[in-house]
C-alpha cells in the first residue's frame, strides 16, 4: 500500500474543517447573547449563555401561542422522520416483495410505473394531495404529513433489485420446509433485508427530518410545528417589529436539529458496514 | 413409504415447449435412482415436479400411496438438496435444520432431538451455533443434507448437489451421501450431468435425453449393454468409440478395414460400431490388419488413453502406459465386446 504521507492528512484535515466549520461556528454563536451577535457578527468564542439559551430553547414555550416548546417540535420531527423510514421501508419492501415474487401479470409494467414516479416531485402533485388530504380531515395529523409521503419509488426499487438478488432455491427451500408467502417474508427475506432496511433509514430518516414545505402546508396547529419549522419560526420576529431577533435560538434549534440526523447515520452505518462487510457473497 | 411412480408424466413450457415427454417411472421404496443426462435434458425438471416446485402438465405422480399432483411441496414429505445449498444464511445451523420442523408444528422436545441426532450422524454437532458462512463448502453440504434428514421424509431428492464442491471433496462427500442413504434406508432420486457420480451412486440409473428416457439400468446393465449411442457414448469415460459400419455375413468392415468377423446373426448391413476404449488393445502380432494412425496421447498414469483415427475415423483406445508405441500401431478389438447400434435408429440390435 501507498505510504500515508503528510498531504493525505492535510487534504482530510481540510475537508473536515470545511464540513465542520460552520456547524461550530454556529454552535459557538448560539453560546452568546443576542445583542452581541447583532452587534457584532458571528461568534469564533465559547460564550457565557450556553445554558440558559438551550433551556429556552427546549423547554420555554414560544410561538405564536405560547405553548410549543423546543422539546415538542423534536418530538414532532422525530416522529415525522421515524414515520417516513419505517413507513416507507415497509410499504416498499411490501411492493417489492409483490412485485418480484408473485406472478400476476404487468408485474413488470406495474413496477417501472412505479418507477416513473421518481420522476414527479412532490412539488407537482402538491395540490392535489392536498386536497385528497384536506378531504380525508387529515390536516393537523401526524397521518396527514406522513402517509400521502409514504409511498417510495427509489425504497420499491432497492428492495426490488436486492429481492431479485436473492437466490431462487431459497424460497424453493422455504416452500419445501412448509413456509407460506407469508412465512417467508417475514422468516426469510425480511432478516436479509437488514443490510438494506439500515441503509433506507438512514436516508429516509433525513428525508423526513428535513420536510419543509409539506408539514408547513398540512399543519396550521403549532402543536404539529417541526423544529425545522421552528428555527424559520424565531426568525420571523423580524416581521413583528422592534424586537431583535433571537440568533442564538435560531442557532441553537439549527444545532438541536441536527444532532439526531448525525446520530441515526452514526448508529446506522455501523450496522451497514456489518452487513456489508459479513455478507458472505 | 417412499414408492414413487411416475406415470406419462409431461411437461409442456409456454410456447409449446416440451422439456419432458412422458416419462414412466417406478421407484421402489429404499431406492437410490439418478436421472442422468446433459443439460436441458429435463431431468432436473422432472426432480423438481416430484419436489412440487414445478407443475405438471399431464400425468400423475404417486409418493407412497398418495396422488400428489396437487399437493403443496410441503405436504409431499420430500426434503430436497439443493446445487447451492440454500441454507437460509442469517439463521444458525441449528435453525437451519430445524425451521422445517417447526413450521410442522413439531414440538419443541422432538425438534431438539431430532436436530442433535442429524447433527451427530453428519458430524455437524461443533457447528450447530455457527452462521452457514462461517463453514465450508462440505460443511455447508452436510447442513444441507441434514435439513433434508431431520424432516424424516419419503424421499430425498438431490438436484446435482455436489457439482459446487472440488474434486476431492466431491469424491469424499459422495461416499457419504451414499452411505447415509444406505443407513437411513430412505428412497433418493438424485439428479446429475456427471457419469461418474451416476455409476457411483446409483442403484438404478435413468439416463435422459431430450425429456425422455433413453435407458433404465444398474450401473453395469447401462455401461455394458447401452441401449442407444446416446447412452453409449453419455455414459462412460472416456467415451465408447462409435464407428459407422458395415456387416456382411460375419465380416464387420469399416471403410475397408475388416476390423473383426464375428457380426452376430440377423445384424446386417449399415451399422454404428461401438467399442469400448479398454477393449481396443494393441495387436500381439502385427498381422491384425487394423492400424490406427495416433493424433496424440493423453497421459492419465495408471492409463494412457491414445487418439487416433482407423480409415479416416476417429477411435480412442485405453492401453497401459508401459507398452511401447510408434506413429502407427496396429490394434486388435476384443470381439465379444462390440455393441451394434443401427445407424439411423441409433437403437442397440446385439443381445
Amino acid at each position: 500500500m501507498r505510504k500515508v504521507t503528510i498531504w493525505d492528512h492535510l487534504i482530510l484535515i481540510l475537508g473536515a474543517v470545511i464540513m465542520m466549520g460552520p456547524l461550530v461556528v454556529a454552535f459557538l454563536t448560539s453560546t452568546h447573547d443576542s445583542v452581541d451577535i447583532y452587534m457584532s457578527g458571528l461568534q469564533f468564542t465559547f460564550g457565557d449563555r450556553f445554558v440558559p439559551t438551550y433551556d429556552k430553547v427546549l423547554a420555554h414555550s414560544g410561538g405564536f401561542t405560547k405553548e410549543v416548546t423546543g422539546l415538542t417540535m423534536l418530538w414532532n420531527s422525530l416522529i415525522l422522520g421515524l414515520g417516513f423510514a419505517i413507513g416507507k421501508i415497509v410499504i416498499s419492501m411490501m411492493a417489492a416483495y409483490a412485485i418480484v415474487y408473485f406472478r400476476f401479470r404487468f408485474a413488470t409494467a406495474v413496477f417501472w410505473l412505479i418507477f416513473s414516479t421518481l420522476l414527479l416531485p412532490l412539488e407537482v402533485r402538491i395540490i392535489p394531495s392536498y386536497e385528497v388530504v384536506q378531504k380525508f380531515g387529515l390536516l393537523n395529523s401526524y397521518a396527514g404529513m406522513i402517509v400521502p409521503l409514504i409511498a417510495s419509488a427509489t425504497g420499491t426499487f432497492f428492495f426490488r433489485q436486492f429481492y431479485k438478488s436473492v437466490p431462487d432455491e431459497l424460497l424453493e427451500a422455504a416452500r419445501i420446509d412448509g413456509a407460506g408467502p407469508f412465512k417467508f417474508f417475514i422468516d426469510i427475506l425480511v432478516p436479509l433485508s437488514t443490510t438494506m432496511m439500515s441503509a433506507l433509514f438512514i436516508i429516509m430518516f433525513v428525508y423526513g427530518w428535513n420536510q419543509y414545505l409539506w408539514p408547513t402546508l398540512m399543519t396550521t396547529d403549532e402543536h404539529y410545528f417541526t423544529i425545522v419549522r421552528g428555527i424559520k419560526q424565531i426568525l420571523q420576529v423580524w416581521v413583528g417589529g422592534n424586537q431583535i431577533p433571537a440568533y442564538n435560538e435560531a442557532m441553537a434549534l439549527a444545532i438541536l436539529a441536527v444532532v439526531p440526523p448525525v446520530l441515526v447515520v452514526i448508529l446506522f452505518q455501523r450496522w451497514f458496514i456489518k452487513g456489508l462487510t459479513e455478507s458472505d457473497k | 413409504m417412499g414408492r414413487i411412480h411416475l406415470e406419462a408424466v409431461r411437461k409442456t413450457y409456454a410456447g409449446n415447449l416440451e422439456v419432458v415427454k412422458g416419462v414412466d417411472l417406478d421407484i421402489a421404496d429404499g431406492e437410490f435412482i439418478v436421472l442422468v443426462g446433459p443439460s436441458g435434458c429435463g431431468k432436473s425438471t422432472l426432480l423438481r415436479m416430484i419436489a412440487g416446485l414445478e407443475t405438471i402438465t399431464s400425468g400423475t405422480i404417486t409418493i407412497g400411496e398418495r396422488v400428489v399432483n396437487k399437493l403443496d411441496p410441503a405436504d409431499r414429505n420430500i426434503a430436497m438438496v439443493f446445487q447451492n445449498y440454500a441454507l437460509y444464511p442469517h439463521m444458525s445451523v441449528y435453525e437451519n435444520l430445524a425451521y422445517g420442523l417447526r413450521n410442522h408444528g413439531t414440538p419443541k422436545s422432538e425438534i431438539e432431538a431430532r436436530v442433535q441426532e442429524a447433527a451427530r450422524m453428519l458430524q455437524l454437532e461443533p457447528y450447530l451455533t455457527r452462521k452457514p458462512r462461517a463453514l465450508s463448502g462440505g460443511q455447508r453440504q452436510r447442513v444441507a443434507m441434514g435439513r433434508a434428514i431431520v424432516r424424516k421424509p419419503d424421499a430425498f431428492l438431490f438436484d446435482e448437489p455436489l457439482s459446487n464442491l472440488d474434486a476431492k471433496l466431491r469424491v469424499s462427500m459422495r461416499g457419504e451421501i451414499r452411505q447415509l442413504q444406505r443407513r437411513l434406508g430412505t428412497t433418493a432420486v438424485y439428479v446429475t450431468h456427471d457419469q461418474l457420480e451416476a455409476m457411483t451412486l446409483a442403484d438404478r440409473l435413468v439416463v435422459l435425453n431430450g425429456g425422455q428416457i433413453e435407458q433404465i439400468g444398474t450401473p453395469l446393465e447401462v455401461y455394458h449393454a447401452p441401449a442407444s449411442t446416446f447412452v453409449a457414448g453419455f455414459i462412460g469415460s472416456p467415451a465408447m468409440n462409435l464407428l459407422p459400419a458395415e456387416v456382411s455375413g460375419q465380416d464387420i468392415r469399416v471403410g475397408q478395414t475388416r476390423v473383426a468377423s464375428c457380426a452376430p446373426e440377423g445384424i446386417a448391413g449399415a451399422v454404428t460400431l461401438g467399442v469400448r476404449p479398454e477393449d481396443v488393445t494393441l495387436a500381439r502380432d502385427a498381422s491384425s490388419g487394423v492400424s490406427l494412425k495416433i493424433s496424440y496421447i493423453e497421459e492419465l498414469g495408471a492409463q494412457r488413453l491414445v487418439h487416433g483415427t482407423v480409415e479416416g475415423q476417429q477411435l480412442t483406445m485405453a492401453i497401459s502406459p508401459s507398452e511401447p508405441l510408434s506413429d502407427t500401431v496396429e490394434i486388435a478389438i476384443a470381439s465379444d465386446k462390440l455393441h451394434f447400434f443401427g445407424s439411423d435408429s441409433g437403437a442397440r440390435l446385439n443381445r
